[in-house]
């Protein structure tokens, strides 16, 4: 199913089979180019095809945007230890939704994706972690990774190549932390899903402690046009350092929200008033958040930027995992930075202080503060209280939870005074809410 | 081994070995890192962010528990950003802790409470309602308060990685997290207490110490166990004459930081309400109660008369008793009395292995031992059950130097879980398992065997014959029952050996030999009970029982005389590994008396001059004249143990020895066991609900 039809201004690379009858299947997939790409990396060593993907300026989809090709080169291939390759589908990040797109309509190009990589590090067993939450793509991708056992693109001697894969899906239970690379293996071994102590990092010892391949399910998909097509190509769609494209997750005051696949690069106003259709009733402009929950918002003022990460970076934002929401002037901030710690609260693991304590104390402080309960002082310490959890927690789920308050609370602090000053008898909260939020 | 790495920690040069972490290396240099989650020998957490470090070129504070030192690295442990971020973690901490200090057991003695004393956060913002989850008991000697909880994971970690017992884990999720018995509601597992003992706050509290008295209301008296023969050092917190707790307070002793359930709780028998306090005095078939004159008087007049009229008289000694007292006790009956017959419960062939070690030097294992070597071969004993501070020790050499554990029993084995390989051979058949393993004993380089009362008589010999046959160092430990039991034997508490294993110039009866005997004139039991299951063969022996129970031997005593137990006594005791260690008196007992005073008293009282009789000029005689035992009094004397270097030489073999152990689990302890209300309430004790 798709969200919404092509739109002329997108880039069609990793989506370009979306919409075509039945293109879930094998039968389709293959009349597509599909599987070209593995058959010709078996001929390639694996240096050949490391390089490929570095040359193309591939660089991983699910948030940090580390260069895809360099940590497929840190796995010690002479490691005597079994490698694996791990697909990360734990697509958790508020905003995001573009995994579960891909898997759904073309499961093979991420099956074909995997393949390549394990011929990399010689790996013959992978994992895709999907979430708990997407129980139907589940259904999905083990039809076509059934499909792919039957026809032989999956199990021993894969088309006669002499390359044997085994490759099985594995549910999450509900937890966001578990899309944090380490904590995802801990997961996918049984375990509490707790982040690991890093280094050693998974590309040395990963699943099992040995040494993985982890990408996010848009990384593994790019791979298949990158080997078929050269890097080059895939790199030129981007921009300098950032290659290809990526999938934009539009949503919010917007008339046609829906996943766009874009080059790096792509102006993001064009993307809201194009690709989006522009604000929804006519409204104002009043932020975005331009890559997933995490990502400190900008103000509409501050849109006027192409989405790539140096720009991006520049203000003082990221590019996240793709997912971006459009609020226009209706949106109560003070709502929606309480919304977004109300997440974070409910996501964080327990294992460190800062995130532990810092997440709780803040839902309840801002939970006041919507209220109409407070002074200009507990404004004060909402960004401070962020800011002492920045930087100092064990994983980024911290500062996942740290990097928008901050951003809101410094943007939109008028709001938050407004909400101090409205008169005292619309500020009685009802009695159930100054009890304790657990 | 590779160049030490150099690093500059506070303006500070510091060199450290390339691995260290840079909390350790700061520590050498005397600068301490604060953390809570950190606890060495542990794996790593890295979750408490309270050893957050200034990392010169970092782009942010690093946590010095899992950095690694680097060549040229510069550290601030004190910058304004560290000093900030500390104060600010604990601002968190603190957010939700029920700062019940003045309630609370840890107050006075608690990280966190030294911590925010040192770091600050004194003042407190939170104005909202805090989390509370109701006070939980897990066991009769754990309670869990989740409030007061700092999610450190020590508790976690000491029960899974340390004792592999893995009874706790986590549940719920972020600030509800909570740590959680793995059974779900209540403990089954060791009933150790070490999660309490290593809980950096309040959260984890102890049944019989709980709400009972102020850490800086008792005194700390560091001193031996009783129980079991490992001769783990435990704190007695004593307050007017009561022991409140058991811990492990300065982690000093061979012990470091573990103590079984035995040692942190099998305290309560000196309180225990059918304690003897006044001597018992059979009149007309009835024991009554007597001065200490009269009683002393009697028993004097009748051992004169039976020992001048020719009579046996037969004395069983104990194994619990101190070095001094058994010193004294043998010359009181070697001397005193002329009589041969002396002996005490043998429950290992320490004898045996003395003999068939004879001519060769260091080849008795140290407690320490067990840590270091590189593989250990374990026959015949159940260590987890019987001596479970060894088990913990070779549980921590494989958990930090993988070191290779060989088990061959008779049945499963905490051991087995982790052993390279695991034997199985049926009682008696233990020796001829060992032929399969010489060649992976022999790659290992060396050995430490450890054997229980399996391997006796002939079969010692054996074994220290397919030792030698290795062509390693091989090292050997023979596992005793008691906390002295090891140390009556090297007193000569044995009718055929003197003390320092010198041979007896006259043979006397075994245990087993005076209780047949029809004609024995004269028992005399200190602090033993053979007649638990055995009946004494003369009806006309006079008995006298010393102990701190009315035991089945008491009952069958003519005069009785209430002893001190070890924990109100001064003295030495020696280790199943041959550690001499000082007991430190904790309390009196009301009415009761140490052994030594009764011996002095009855000698007196049988005008018999035996020496000296206060322990410290005991065992300055004992370090005249007892092989092995010339050890260095500073050692004792500063809280150590000193390893006794054994007899080097043949040591006489007597056939009529029996030897066997008394099968204690780790919640039994001989007669005195049964005198220990928690160590029979713990469901995990024999006739409890959680038999294992």
């Amino acid at each position: 199913m798709l969200y919404n039809p092509p739109h002329p201004a997108e880039t069609k690379i990793l989506t370009r089979r979306f919409g075509l009858p039945n293109s879930e299947s094998l039968d389709t997939y293959l009349a597509n180019d599909g599987y070209k790409a593995f058959l010709k990396a078996t001929g390639m060593t694996s240096e050949q095809i490391v390089d490929e993907v570095k040359i193309s300026n591939l660089r991983g989809r699910g948030g940090a945007g580390f260069p895809a090709g360099m940590k497929w080169s840190f796995v010690p291939r002479q490691s005597p230890k079994p490698k694996y390759i791990v697909v990360n589908a734990d697509e958790s990040e508020p905003g995001t939704c573009k995994d579960r797109v891909l898997m759904e309509n073309d499961p093979h190009q991420l099956i074909e994706g995997v393949l390549i990589a394990g011929k990399v590090i010689d790996a013959h067993r992978g994992w895709i972690y999907i979430r708990g939450e997407y129980r139907y793509l589940i259904d999905i991708m083990d039809r076509a990774i059934d499909e792919a056992y039957k026809n032989g693109y999956l199990g021993r001697n894969i088309r006669g190549t002499g390359f044997d894969f085994e490759l099985s899906t594995h549910t999450g239970a509900g937890a966001y932390e578990c899309g944090e690379e380490s904590a995802l293996l801990e997961s996918l071994e049984g375990k509490r899903g707790i982040p690991r102590i890093r280094p050693p990092f998974p590309a040395v010892s990963g699943a099992f402690q040995c040494p993985t391949i982890l990408n996010n399910v848009e990384t593994f998909c790019a791979v298949p046009s990158i080997i078929l097509h050269g890097g080059q190509k895939f790199a030129d769609v981007g921009v300098p350092k950032a290659g290809g494209t990526r999938l934009l997750c539009l949503s919010g005051h917007i008339n046609t929200p829906g996943v766009y696949e874009i080059p790096l690069g792509f102006p993001m106003m064009r993307a809201i008033n194009e690709l989006g259709g522009g604000m929804l009733g006519g409204r104002k402009l009043k932020a975005v958040v331009p890559g997933g929950s995490s990502c400190p918002i900008l103000k509409a003022e501050e849109c006027d930027i192409n989405m790539d990460y140096d720009s991006m970076a520049k203000a003082k934002t990221m590019l996240g995992s793709g997912g971006m929401v459009v609020l226009d002037e209706t949106t109560d901030m003070v709502q929606f930075a309480l919304r977004i710690m109300r997440f974070y609260q409910h996501e964080s693991c327990g294992w460190c202080i800062p995130c532990r304590e810092g997440t709780l104390w803040l839902r309840k402080l801002l939970t006041r503060l919507n209220q109409g309960i407070g002074t200009s002082d507990d404004i004060s310490m909402v960004r401070e209280l962020a800011g002492n959890m920045l930087g100092r927690t064990f994983c980024p789920l911290g500062d996942a939870a740290a990097m928008p308050t901050i951003s809101i609370v410094e943007k939109f602090r008028d709001e938050f005074e407004a909400r101090l000053a409205r008169p005292a008898s619309s500020r009685m909260p009802a009695p159930g809410d100054l009890v304790s939020i657990a | 081994m590779s160049n030490p790495v150099n690093l500059t920690i506070n303006g500070q040069p510091v060199q450290a070995p390339p691995g260290t972490l840079v909390i350790d290396a700061a520590k050498t240099v005397g600068i301490q890192i604060p953390a809570f989650c950190y606890y060495q020998g542990l794996s790593l957490q890295a979750a408490c962010r309270m050893c957050l470090v200034d990392v010169e070129k970092a782009p942010k504070l690093l946590a010095a528990c899992t950095l690694l030192v680097g060549e040229g690295m510069v550290v601030n442990t004190e910058s304004p950003a560290v000093v900030k971020a500390r104060k600010d973690m604990l601002e968190f901490l603190l957010s939700n802790h029920p700062l019940d200090c003045p309630v609370c057991d840890k107050g006075g003695e608690c990280e966190l409470q030294d911590m925010v004393f040192r770091y600050g956060a004194g003042e407190s913002r939170f104005t909202e309602v805090k989390l509370h989850v109701d006070e939980k008991q897990w066991s009769p000697v754990v309670f869990f308060d989740a409030p007061r909880c700092i999610l450190c994971y020590r508790c976690v970690r000491i029960c899974d990685e340390g004792l592999g017992v893995k009874a706790l884990g986590i549940t719920n999720r972020g600030a509800y997290s909570e740590i959680t018995p793995n059974m779900g509601t209540h403990l089954e597992c060791d009933e150790c207490g070490s999660c309490i003992d290593i809980c950096p706050v309040g959260a984890l509290t102890s049944g019989i110490y709980r709400y009972q008295t102020r850490p800086w209301e008792m005194e700390h008296v560091g001193t031996i166990c009783t129980h079991c023969g490992d001769g783990c050092k435990t704190t007695l917190g004593v307050r007017n004459s009561e022991i409140i707790r058991g811990n492990n307070r300065d982690r000093s002793g061979i012990n470091g930081e573990f103590l079984c359930i035995k040692g942190r709780y099998g305290f309560d028998f000196v309180n225990h309400q059918e304690r003897l306090q006044s001597p018992l005095v059979r009149v007309d078939g009835k024991l009554e109660e007597a001065s200490w004159s009269s009683a002393l008087a009697l028993v004097a007049a009748k051992f004169s008369s039976i020992e001048s009229a020719g009579g046996k008289i037969g004395v069983v000694g104990s194994s619990r008793t101190t070095n001094e007292e058994n010193f004294y006790l043998q010359k009181f009956v070697r001397q005193g009395l002329h009589s041969p017959h002396i002996d005490h419960r043998r429950s290992g062939d320490v004898a045996g292995l003395l003999d068939a070690l004879s001519g060769k030097t260091g080849a008795l294992a140290a407690t320490a031992d067990l840590y270091t070597a590189n593989s250990l071969l374990v026959i015949g004993a159940d260590l987890a059950q019987q001596h479970p501070f060894l088990a913990f020790q070779i549980r921590a050499n494989w958990r930090h130097h993988q070191s290779r554990t060989y088990v061959v029993a008779s049945g499963p084995v905490r051991e087995d879980s982790f052993a390279t390989r695991t034997v199985q051979a049926a009682p008696g058949t233990e020796m001829d398992a060992l032929a399969g393993l010489a060649d992976s004993l022999r790659a290992a380089g060396n050995l430490v065997i450890v054997f229980g009362d399996a391997v006796q008589g002939d079969a010692v010999r054996r074994l220290v014959d397919f030792g030698s046959g290795l062509g390693i160092p091989v090292k050997y430990l023979c596992l005793v029952d008691y906390s002295n039991s090891r140390g009556a034997l090297d007193m000569g508490l044995a009718p055929d050996l003197l003390p320092g294993y010198r041979p007896a110039p006259e043979t006397g009866m075994t245990v087993a030999q005076m209780l047949a005997d029809k004609d024995l004139a004269a028992l005399w039991v200190v602090g033993a009970n053979p007649l638990e299951k055995t009946a004494l063969a003369s009806s006309s022996a006079f008995v006298v029982v010393q102990d701190l129970f009315l035991t089945e031997t008491a009952q069958r005593a003519d005069v009785i005389f209430p002893a001190a137990s070890a924990y109100e006594k001064n003295g030495t005791v020696t280790n199943t590994c041959g550690e001499v260690q000082r007991l430190q008196k904790g309390l009196g007992v009301m009415g009761a008396k140490p052994d030594l005073d009764i011996f002095a008293l009855l000698a007196r009282h049988m005008r018999l001059n035996l020496g000296a009789t206060q322990p410290d000029k005991i065992f300055e005689e004992i370090r005249a004249s007892v092989s092995g035992y010339n050890v260095a009094p500073m050692v004792l004397a500063t809280g150590g143990a000193a390893l006794t270097n054994p007899v080097n030489g043949r040591v006489p073999q007597s056939a009529a020895a029996a030897i066997a152990s008394s099968r204690d689990t780790l919640f039994t302890s001989g007669t005195l066991g049964r005198y220990s209300k928690i160590l029979g309430n713990v469901m995990e004790a024999p006739g409890g609900l959680y038999q294992r």
